[in-house]
């Protein structure tokens, strides 16, 4: 699997296509356990990601990527805007003298990386991080598998569910308290979201 | 008149924000340079990278800046905008663990007696010491 520019430029759209989508939902879950504005702000960052998207396609992955967290940084709002921002900054700067699928694990790693640092987080606090911490655990279990997509699809699926009987200690959420467990996480969901429509892009143009 | 620490308030409301900023020059008087920032890039409701990054240059002073934010995404996004700023400014800035309102003017009594950064900083955090 070689990245061409014209797959990136379908991942980058479709992506931005499906949060926009879910904009309604992740709002829904937010307003739940959050302060319910994660959809629109996610939505707000995706449609300024799509507005640069013939700039980001012109750009070498890493440049891209950083131009996307840039992009998201400036136009989330919330603290989502710092979180995925940092993701797609980290990425960006990981990805410099690297090859995909080949380094896809150290890459995505960076990203996961800087998102528990910005938010000084881990694992198991009913965050983004419980989705995307098991999808980077699949990516470097199962790199060069032929149905590492499929697996990549089930692990943030299960992932987004486990986040339900958990606690939230960071974030809006944790104001709850024990009130916050029995809610699907609306960062979780997100990136649930975005990594869903990595996989699909990548099922239609391998 | 010598320069002091500049105070950067940080709300999710631009009206907390603004409010927050009248008591400050009220109780504290104009010689602390005070610049304040909410809303998200939509004008509603949030915090947003740009428009803080604005603040601390509007507000800049070389004996630096203390930032007073409200809840989670002020603090994410401030600390997001200092990381932005120029190489040199970002490390005569910081963010302060401390109530909006009693921090800010805390830090402002505290920068108006000449105090440095850091020292302004504990005043505001000694708040949520408690």
């Amino acid at each position: 699997m070689t990245l061409q520019p014209d797959t990136f430029k379908s991942l980058v759209k479709v992506a931005a296509e499906q949060v926009i989508a879910s904009a309604g939902e992740l709002t829904a879950l937010d307003q739940a356990i959050g302060d319910g504005d994660h959809g629109t702000n996610m939505k707000r960052g995706f449609e300024a990601v799509l507005g640069k998207l013939d700039t980001i396609s012109t750009q070498p992955l890493d440049e891209a990527l950083k131009t996307i967290g840039k992009t998201l940084v400036m136009t989330v709002g919330g603290a989502s805007g710092p979180l995925y921002g940092s993701f797609f900054l980290a990425a960006g700067e990981a990805m410099a003298g690297k090859t995909l699928p080949e380094d896809l694990a150290d890459v995505f790693g960076s990203g996961v990386n800087a998102v528990s640092a910005r938010g000084r987080s881990h694992v198991g606090e009913k965050t983004m991080l419980d989705v995307l911490v098991p999808v980077l655990e699949t990516l470097k279990a199962d790199v060069g598998r032929a149905d590492l997509i499929e697996r990549v699809r089930t692990t943030a699926s299960e992932a987004v569910e486990r986040t339900v009987p958990m606690q939230a200690t960071k974030g809006r959420a944790s104001f709850l308290g024990a009130r916050s467990i029995g809610h699907v996480d609306p960062g979780a969901r997100s990136s649930c979201v975005l990594v869903h429509a990595v996989c699909s892009t990548l099922e239609a143009r391998p | 008149m010598s320069e002091t620490v500049s105070i950067v308030i940080v709300s999710h409301s631009k009206d907390i924000a603004k409010g927050t900023a009248d008591m400050v020059r009220q109780m504290v008087g104009s010689e602390v340079k005070v610049a304040f920032c909410g809303g998200n890039p939509d004008g509603g409701l949030g915090t947003n990278v740009s428009l803080i990054m604005e603040a601390i240059n509007d507000a800049w002073s070389a004996k630096g800046v203390a930032i007073l934010v409200d809840l989670g995404g002020a603090e994410t996004n401030s600390e997001m905008a200092v990381e932005m700023l120029e190489p040199e400014r970002r490390k005569m800035v910081v963010v302060c663990n401390a109530p909006i309102v009693e921090g800010a003017v805390m830090a402002a009594t505290e920068a108006a007696g000449g105090s440095s950064l850091e020292q302004v900083r504990a005043v505001a955090e000694e708040l949520t010491a408690g």
